[in-house]
């Protein structure tokens, strides 16, 4: 869907949207190592369960199998999930309350020992109810699990507490990797600083803070894969280093994003060697006004920040310089879920006539007494897009006479400043992996029941309009319960103003196949289908 | 307490050397240029930038802070002399006001860490004792401190405002300042006529500021030159971490950060010129302050 | 002798406290921490995971607890254990330090062999136009923001080789020891090594010819020449070897410098070395590390600053130890 040619991409976003090449097109060949970037710092642990970074998923993710997940052959699609360790996607029984997975037979760990049922409730027993002293970064993903069972070795089942399209999308998620039973009933820790999994690589070394290295696991289940002999991802946090490592071919691609102008230098310098994909990104900047700090209390001055903002000329403009492209409401734009671009348009920020817009604001301002308002904008030391988005933020305010200042913070006094309500506006960000707006959207509840919504206001109304849109399982009914929460959370209410939504561009050398792009760089990371054409 | 090091800047002018012979303010100017045609063309360079920074409104074509997305990331032109940078905004409006930023990074954090590690080493000179001792300390602790540490703690704990990153600047200046200043301080303490005013009971404040201040003063304008190039550059330095001024402020370091990282090769005026702006002007400073001190220490003026 | 070096390391006692009380403080006065920033993004509905984070990384201990663990941990010599990634400190620095040990040096080496010739050269041509390119090209180096001078560096070498080639070169980014495999490792570190050694020869070329030109007005120079001697030999038995004092002054500050400097010039060649650490470490608010090495720069800093002084009371008869 997304995949386009280095060639074409050269044209700064002109070029034409083409199909993706049939998967079947060319015969996968065997052997090769991959050596890749991982664009981060050493993650602070393996255990996915515990951790957030995508750094952990870079590195670890070719070593573990997980239940359920995206397909890796079309892992664009928001609404497909197929089985990894299962062995067919159930339906679900109970008035869409119980779900029963059958077990892949005969699954060997790297250790030679045989996967059950047992290791993957103990796994999944661990993300949705850590025991005491275990952190689960996603527990709140399964607040609808009522409970996990192990009939026997070769079934589990999930019983829920109401019926939900967010279940399965959640069960999917990309960090809920399967650990043995064995080694968690004996340290629960033991993930942490090691790795033993199931997946199409077994590990065989890690440098710190340098590299990671895999090699081929033969005994993998998924026939015929891993195509590759080894991976190595190298792991390099400044950007620079790793455009010119795919220049020369030190490395062969990274899968988290680059910004156009990295996209551009290598399709310049490069040309054929480098294929780029690009995809939109389930991410998003999200400009938060405190609540808490006058004048941000008043609904008139917020509604003026958001309708200062012109999103359709910055949006194509901003795609050329920042990792970011696709104008979007609270949902994701790819998903059936997301307001079409005439329900935008009825929004404060999204109005087609930016100058209608900016006057309305104007009018706004001087009737809540803010003219010329003075504030911080704090923002996170992260250039892509974070710096972009504030800058050109600052600019669009200034054309209607606020003046603002950026403070930039690196990432714990950022953390901090949210957390403590410590800002006037901030530049948050919402990124999430499996697209499942049910959920993702739980950003915009008031702070009492999501805790990290950092606005910090009540308002019963939106809960009540997220409750009945979370609850509701016919489709066209819940789009509608969706554009209703929407509109009182962007334009009702002004609680916060998205900016377009992050765009994913991935180059790669052209002997990388296989792999194809997703919305999120969590998605899609085994590598089990990776070859190269060498 | 400790051995004196022989610092350049120190050595150089011994206090009875600062006396300088009286001639016509134009026979001089006339002089150095003539000995010193590395240091009048550092001189040239940086009264361009002052004039830059200084008369940037009436220089710059366009607005330093206006983005203009039709014109982003434009070749140099007749229209943008120096190009666009990636949010359209004209690269020679950013470099004249950046050199006004510049400047009033680089003399800000230098007069004032110069001048408190002036006031600092000259204090210690003069009480010695445990004064000193617990001075010596303090510079000592300062000086071998890791410049990213307290700049990561100013900027985290004030935000990234032009003044914050001037004092984040200024904290490592001071002990080198004070170093210098302390030692050169320590001989004047010696001369007989410090001696006569103690003897005079003049109070300290006068004492220190009316005969010791005026003799360190030829090694600390020289330390001065070189801490306001040091600042520039450290500006740069902490703009690459992201701890520097930032967006839309123009300054050099700031336009280097990004345009360095991202565009070095698709559109290579962004990250050169602000680049070549640094270099040429702390270049300038540092060769108008060699010529400085050359001229200042008579020792090289008499060979 | 003995006594003027027991005092001085008594003298280092306060300056290390110092510098152990200021990081400790100023990493205590940046908002937020380690656990916020590991979990903050992914802890939805779960505020109780940070807090067991804090606990058991200890960071709800009182300040002095936690102050005076680390000092009995520094001056043990037990670094303890990283808030980042649970693994001991001494084992992450360990494998660390050899990278950018091998750039100080090597960057040392390199700024001698450039900067003693041409700072003599400098310094006898004094005004001629020969010194005053050799002075551009110096001031130039220190003149040139190091971490840009990397990036066009790195730049320019993928640009000549594919021009040459038809293939883009660069050094490889993953560090191998020399003892495994010299070839890499070299054409890993050259680079990195000579934008570090250019400035660094810099300074050290300045250092030379300023120290020269002053020796060269001593007396016992101006009687050397009166005796007639042979220039060549007053510059090189006389003049260079009393000069070299203050520039080996400057060498060994400027190496202590170094380690803490590295910062930049490993983060533009993705070397994982110190400097890197370093900044990760600040960035993740990891106290524990961030403790370690600025313990680490500023103990290497005070013994460089020791042995260089009593080399040059040694060298030099006339300092007096006071």
């Amino acid at each position: 869907m997304y995949l386009r040619t280095g060639l074409l991409a050269a044209g700064l976003g002109l070029a034409a949207t083409i199909a993706a090449v049939p998967a079947g097109a060319q015969t996968p060949k065997r052997g090769g190592t991959l050596v890749y970037m991982i664009p981060a710092d050493s993650p602070p642990s393996f255990d996915g369960h515990r951790e957030t970074t995508f750094a952990t998923v870079h590195a670890a993710a070719p070593f573990y199998s997980v239940l359920i997940r995206v397909p890796p052959d079309n892992p664009a699609s928001t609404t497909e999930y197929v089985c990894d360790l299962c062995t067919e996607m159930p339906k679900p029984t109970d008035d869409g309350k119980t779900y029963t997975f059958k077990i892949r037979p005969g699954v060997k760990f790297h250790d030679g020992s045989t996967l059950t049922a047992k290791d993957v409730g103990a796994s999944w027993q661990r993300i949705v109810f850590p025991p005491q002293g275990v952190t689960s970064a996603r527990v709140s993903y399964y607040a609808m699990v009522d409970k996990i069972e192990v009939p026997d070795d070769n079934t589990i089942v999930f019983k829920l507490k109401f019926a939900t399209s967010a279940f399965l999308p959640a069960l999917a998620d990309p960090f809920t990797w399967i650990y043995k039973k064995e080694i968690l009933d004996k340290d629960q820790h033991w993930y942490e600083k090691n790795i033993m999994g199931s997946g199409p690589f077994k590990f065989t070394s890690y440098d710190v803070g340098q590299a990671i290295k895999g090699a081929r696991n033969p005994d993998y289940y998924h026939k015929g894969q891993p195509y590759l002999d080894a991976i190595e991802g190298i792991f390099a946090d400044k950007q620079a280093v790793r455009v010119d490592a795919i220049r020369a071919d030190r490395a062969a691609m990274e899968f988290r994003g680059l910004p156009p102008s990295a996209r551009d230098s290598l399709v310049k310098e490069a040309g054929k060697d480098v294929v780029i994909q690009e995809s939109d990104w389930n991410c998003g900047n999200i400009i938060t006004p405190n609540h808490k700090k006058k004048p941000f209390d008043d609904v008139r001055v917020r509604r003026a920040l958001a309708l200062a903002i012109d999103q359709w000329a910055g949006a194509p403009a901003l795609s050329k310089i920042a990792t970011v492209k696709t104008v979007g409401g609270i949902v994701f734009p790819g998903s059936p879920l997301a307001a079409t671009k005439e329900e935008l348009q009825k929004m404060a920020g999204y109005w087609p006539d930016i100058e209608k817009s900016r006057a309305e604001a104007r009018r706004l301002l001087k009737e809540a007494g803010a003219e010329g308002l003075k504030f911080e904008l704090t923002n996170r030391n992260v250039d892509q897009p974070y710096k972009f988005v504030g800058t050109w933020l600052i600019g669009e305010w200034k054309k209607i006479g606020l003046n603002v200042e950026q403070k930039v913070v690196p990432t714990g006094p950022w953390f901090q400043a949210m957390r403590g309500g410590n800002f006037d506006v901030v530049v948050d960000a919402n990124c999430q992996s499996i697209v499942n707006p049910a959920l993702d959207t739980g950003k915009y509840l008031p702070k009492s029941i999501y805790p990290e919504s950092y606005g910090d206001y009540d308002d019963p109304k939106s809960a009540e309009l997220y409750n009945k849109m979370l609850r509701e399982s016919d489709p066209k009914a819940q789009r509608a319960a969706m554009r209703a929460y929407e509109t009182h959370t962007l334009d009702t209410m002004a609680h916060a103003i998205i900016t377009p939504y992050w765009f994913r561009i991935i180059p790669e050398r052209s002997y990388v196949k296989g792999w194809k792009i997703s919305p999120s760089h969590y998605l899609n990371q085994d590598l089990a289908n990776i070859w190269l054409d060498k | 307490m400790t051995v004196t090091l022989p610092n350049p800047a120190a050595t150089a002018a011994s206090p009875q050397d600062t006396l300088v012979p009286k001639r016509t303010a134009w026979a001089a100017a006339l002089a150095f240029v003539r000995r010193q045609p590395l240091g009048t063309f550092g001189l040239v360079i940086v009264v361009v930038m002052f004039l830059a920074g200084g008369l940037a409104e009436w220089i710059a074509p366009f607005d330093p802070e206006e983005n203009d997305f039709a014109a982003m990331m434009e070749a140099p032109s007749l229209v943008h002399w120096l190009g666009t940078d990636q949010f359209g905004r004209d690269i020679f409006s950013r470099l004249v006001f950046g050199a006004r930023t510049a400047l009033i990074v680089g003399f800000s954090s230098a007069v004032l860490g110069g001048v408190i590690g002036l006031v600092m080493g000259v204090a210690s000179a003069y009480f010695g004792g445990w004064f000193d001792l617990i001075f010596q300390r303090v510079l000592d602790v300062l000086m071998a401190f890791p410049l990213i540490i307290l700049a990561l703690a100013v900027v985290a704990v004030f935000g990234t405002g032009v003044f914050n990153v001037i004092i984040a600047i200024t904290i490592p200046l001071v002990p080198r300042c004070g170093r210098v200043v302390r030692a050169s301080a320590l001989a004047v303490r010696e001369v007989p006529y410090v001696d006569a005013a103690r003897a005079l009971g003049f109070s300290h404040s006068r004492i220190v500021l009316r005969h010791m201040v005026p003799n360190v003063l030829a090694p600390f304008l020289i330390l001065l030159s070189a801490f306001v190039g040091q600042a520039i550059l450290a500006e740069a330095s902490l703009s690459y971490l992201g701890l520097g001024v930032q967006e839309p402020v123009p300054a050099w370091g700031l336009m280097l950060q990004g345009g360095a990282e991202e565009y070095a090769t698709t559109a290579p005026w962004i990250a050169v010129f602000p680049g070549l702006a640094i270099m040429l002007t702390v270049l300038g400073i540092s060769l108008f302050g060699d010529a400085l001190r050359d001229a200042i220490d008579p020792k090289l003026r008499d060979r | 002798m003995y006594r003027y070096v027991v005092t001085r390391l008594l003298l280092a006692v306060p300056t290390l406290v110092g510098a152990a009380a200021l990081v400790f403080v100023l990493m205590r006065l940046i908002p937020g921490d380690v656990c916020v920033i590991r979990l903050g993004a992914g802890s939805h509905g779960n505020p109780g995971a940070i807090e067991a984070c804090r606990q058991s990384l200890g960071l709800d201990n009182p300040l002095i607890v936690q102050f005076l663990d680390f000092l009995g941990n520094y001056f043990t010599f037990d670094f303890g254990t990283s808030m980042w990634s649970g693994r001991r400190v001494a084992h992450e620095i360990g494998s660390r330090l050899p990278v950018s040990l091998q750039i100080a040096l090597m960057a040392t080496v390199i700024a001698v062999l450039i900067a003693i010739p041409l700072g003599t050269i400098s310094a006898l041509k004094e005004n001629t136009w020969l010194d005053h390119i050799v002075r551009m090209v110096a001031i130039a180096g220190i003149a040139t923001p190091s971490f840009w001078l990397g990036i066009m560096s790195l730049v320019l070498v993928l640009d000549i080789t594919y021009l040459a080639t038809g293939k883009a070169w660069m050094p490889p980014i993953d560090y191998v020891p020399f003892w495994q495999d010299p070839l890499r490792n070299l054409s890993m570190v050259l680079l990195p090594a000579i934008t570090v050694g250019y400035r660094y020869s810099a300074v050290t070329m300045r250092m030379t010819r300023s120290a020269m030109l002053e020796v060269m007005r001593e007396d016992y120079i101006r009687t050397a020449r009166s005796k007639g001697l042979l220039e060549q030999i007053i510059v090189n038995r006389h003049a260079l070897k009393n000069a070299l004092l203050p520039v080996v002054t400057l060498i060994g500050i400027e190496f202590a410098f170094l380690i803490g400097g590295l910062v930049v010039t490993e983060q533009v060649f993705n070397l994982n070395g110190i400097g890197r650490l370093f900044v990760q470490s600040v960035q993740n608010q990891d106290n524990v590390m961030t403790q370690a090495l600025t313990m680490l720069v500023v103990t290497v800093f005070v013994l460089t600053n020791l042995v260089v002084d009593l080399l040059y009371a040694w060298l030099d008869p006339r300092i007096r130890y006071s």
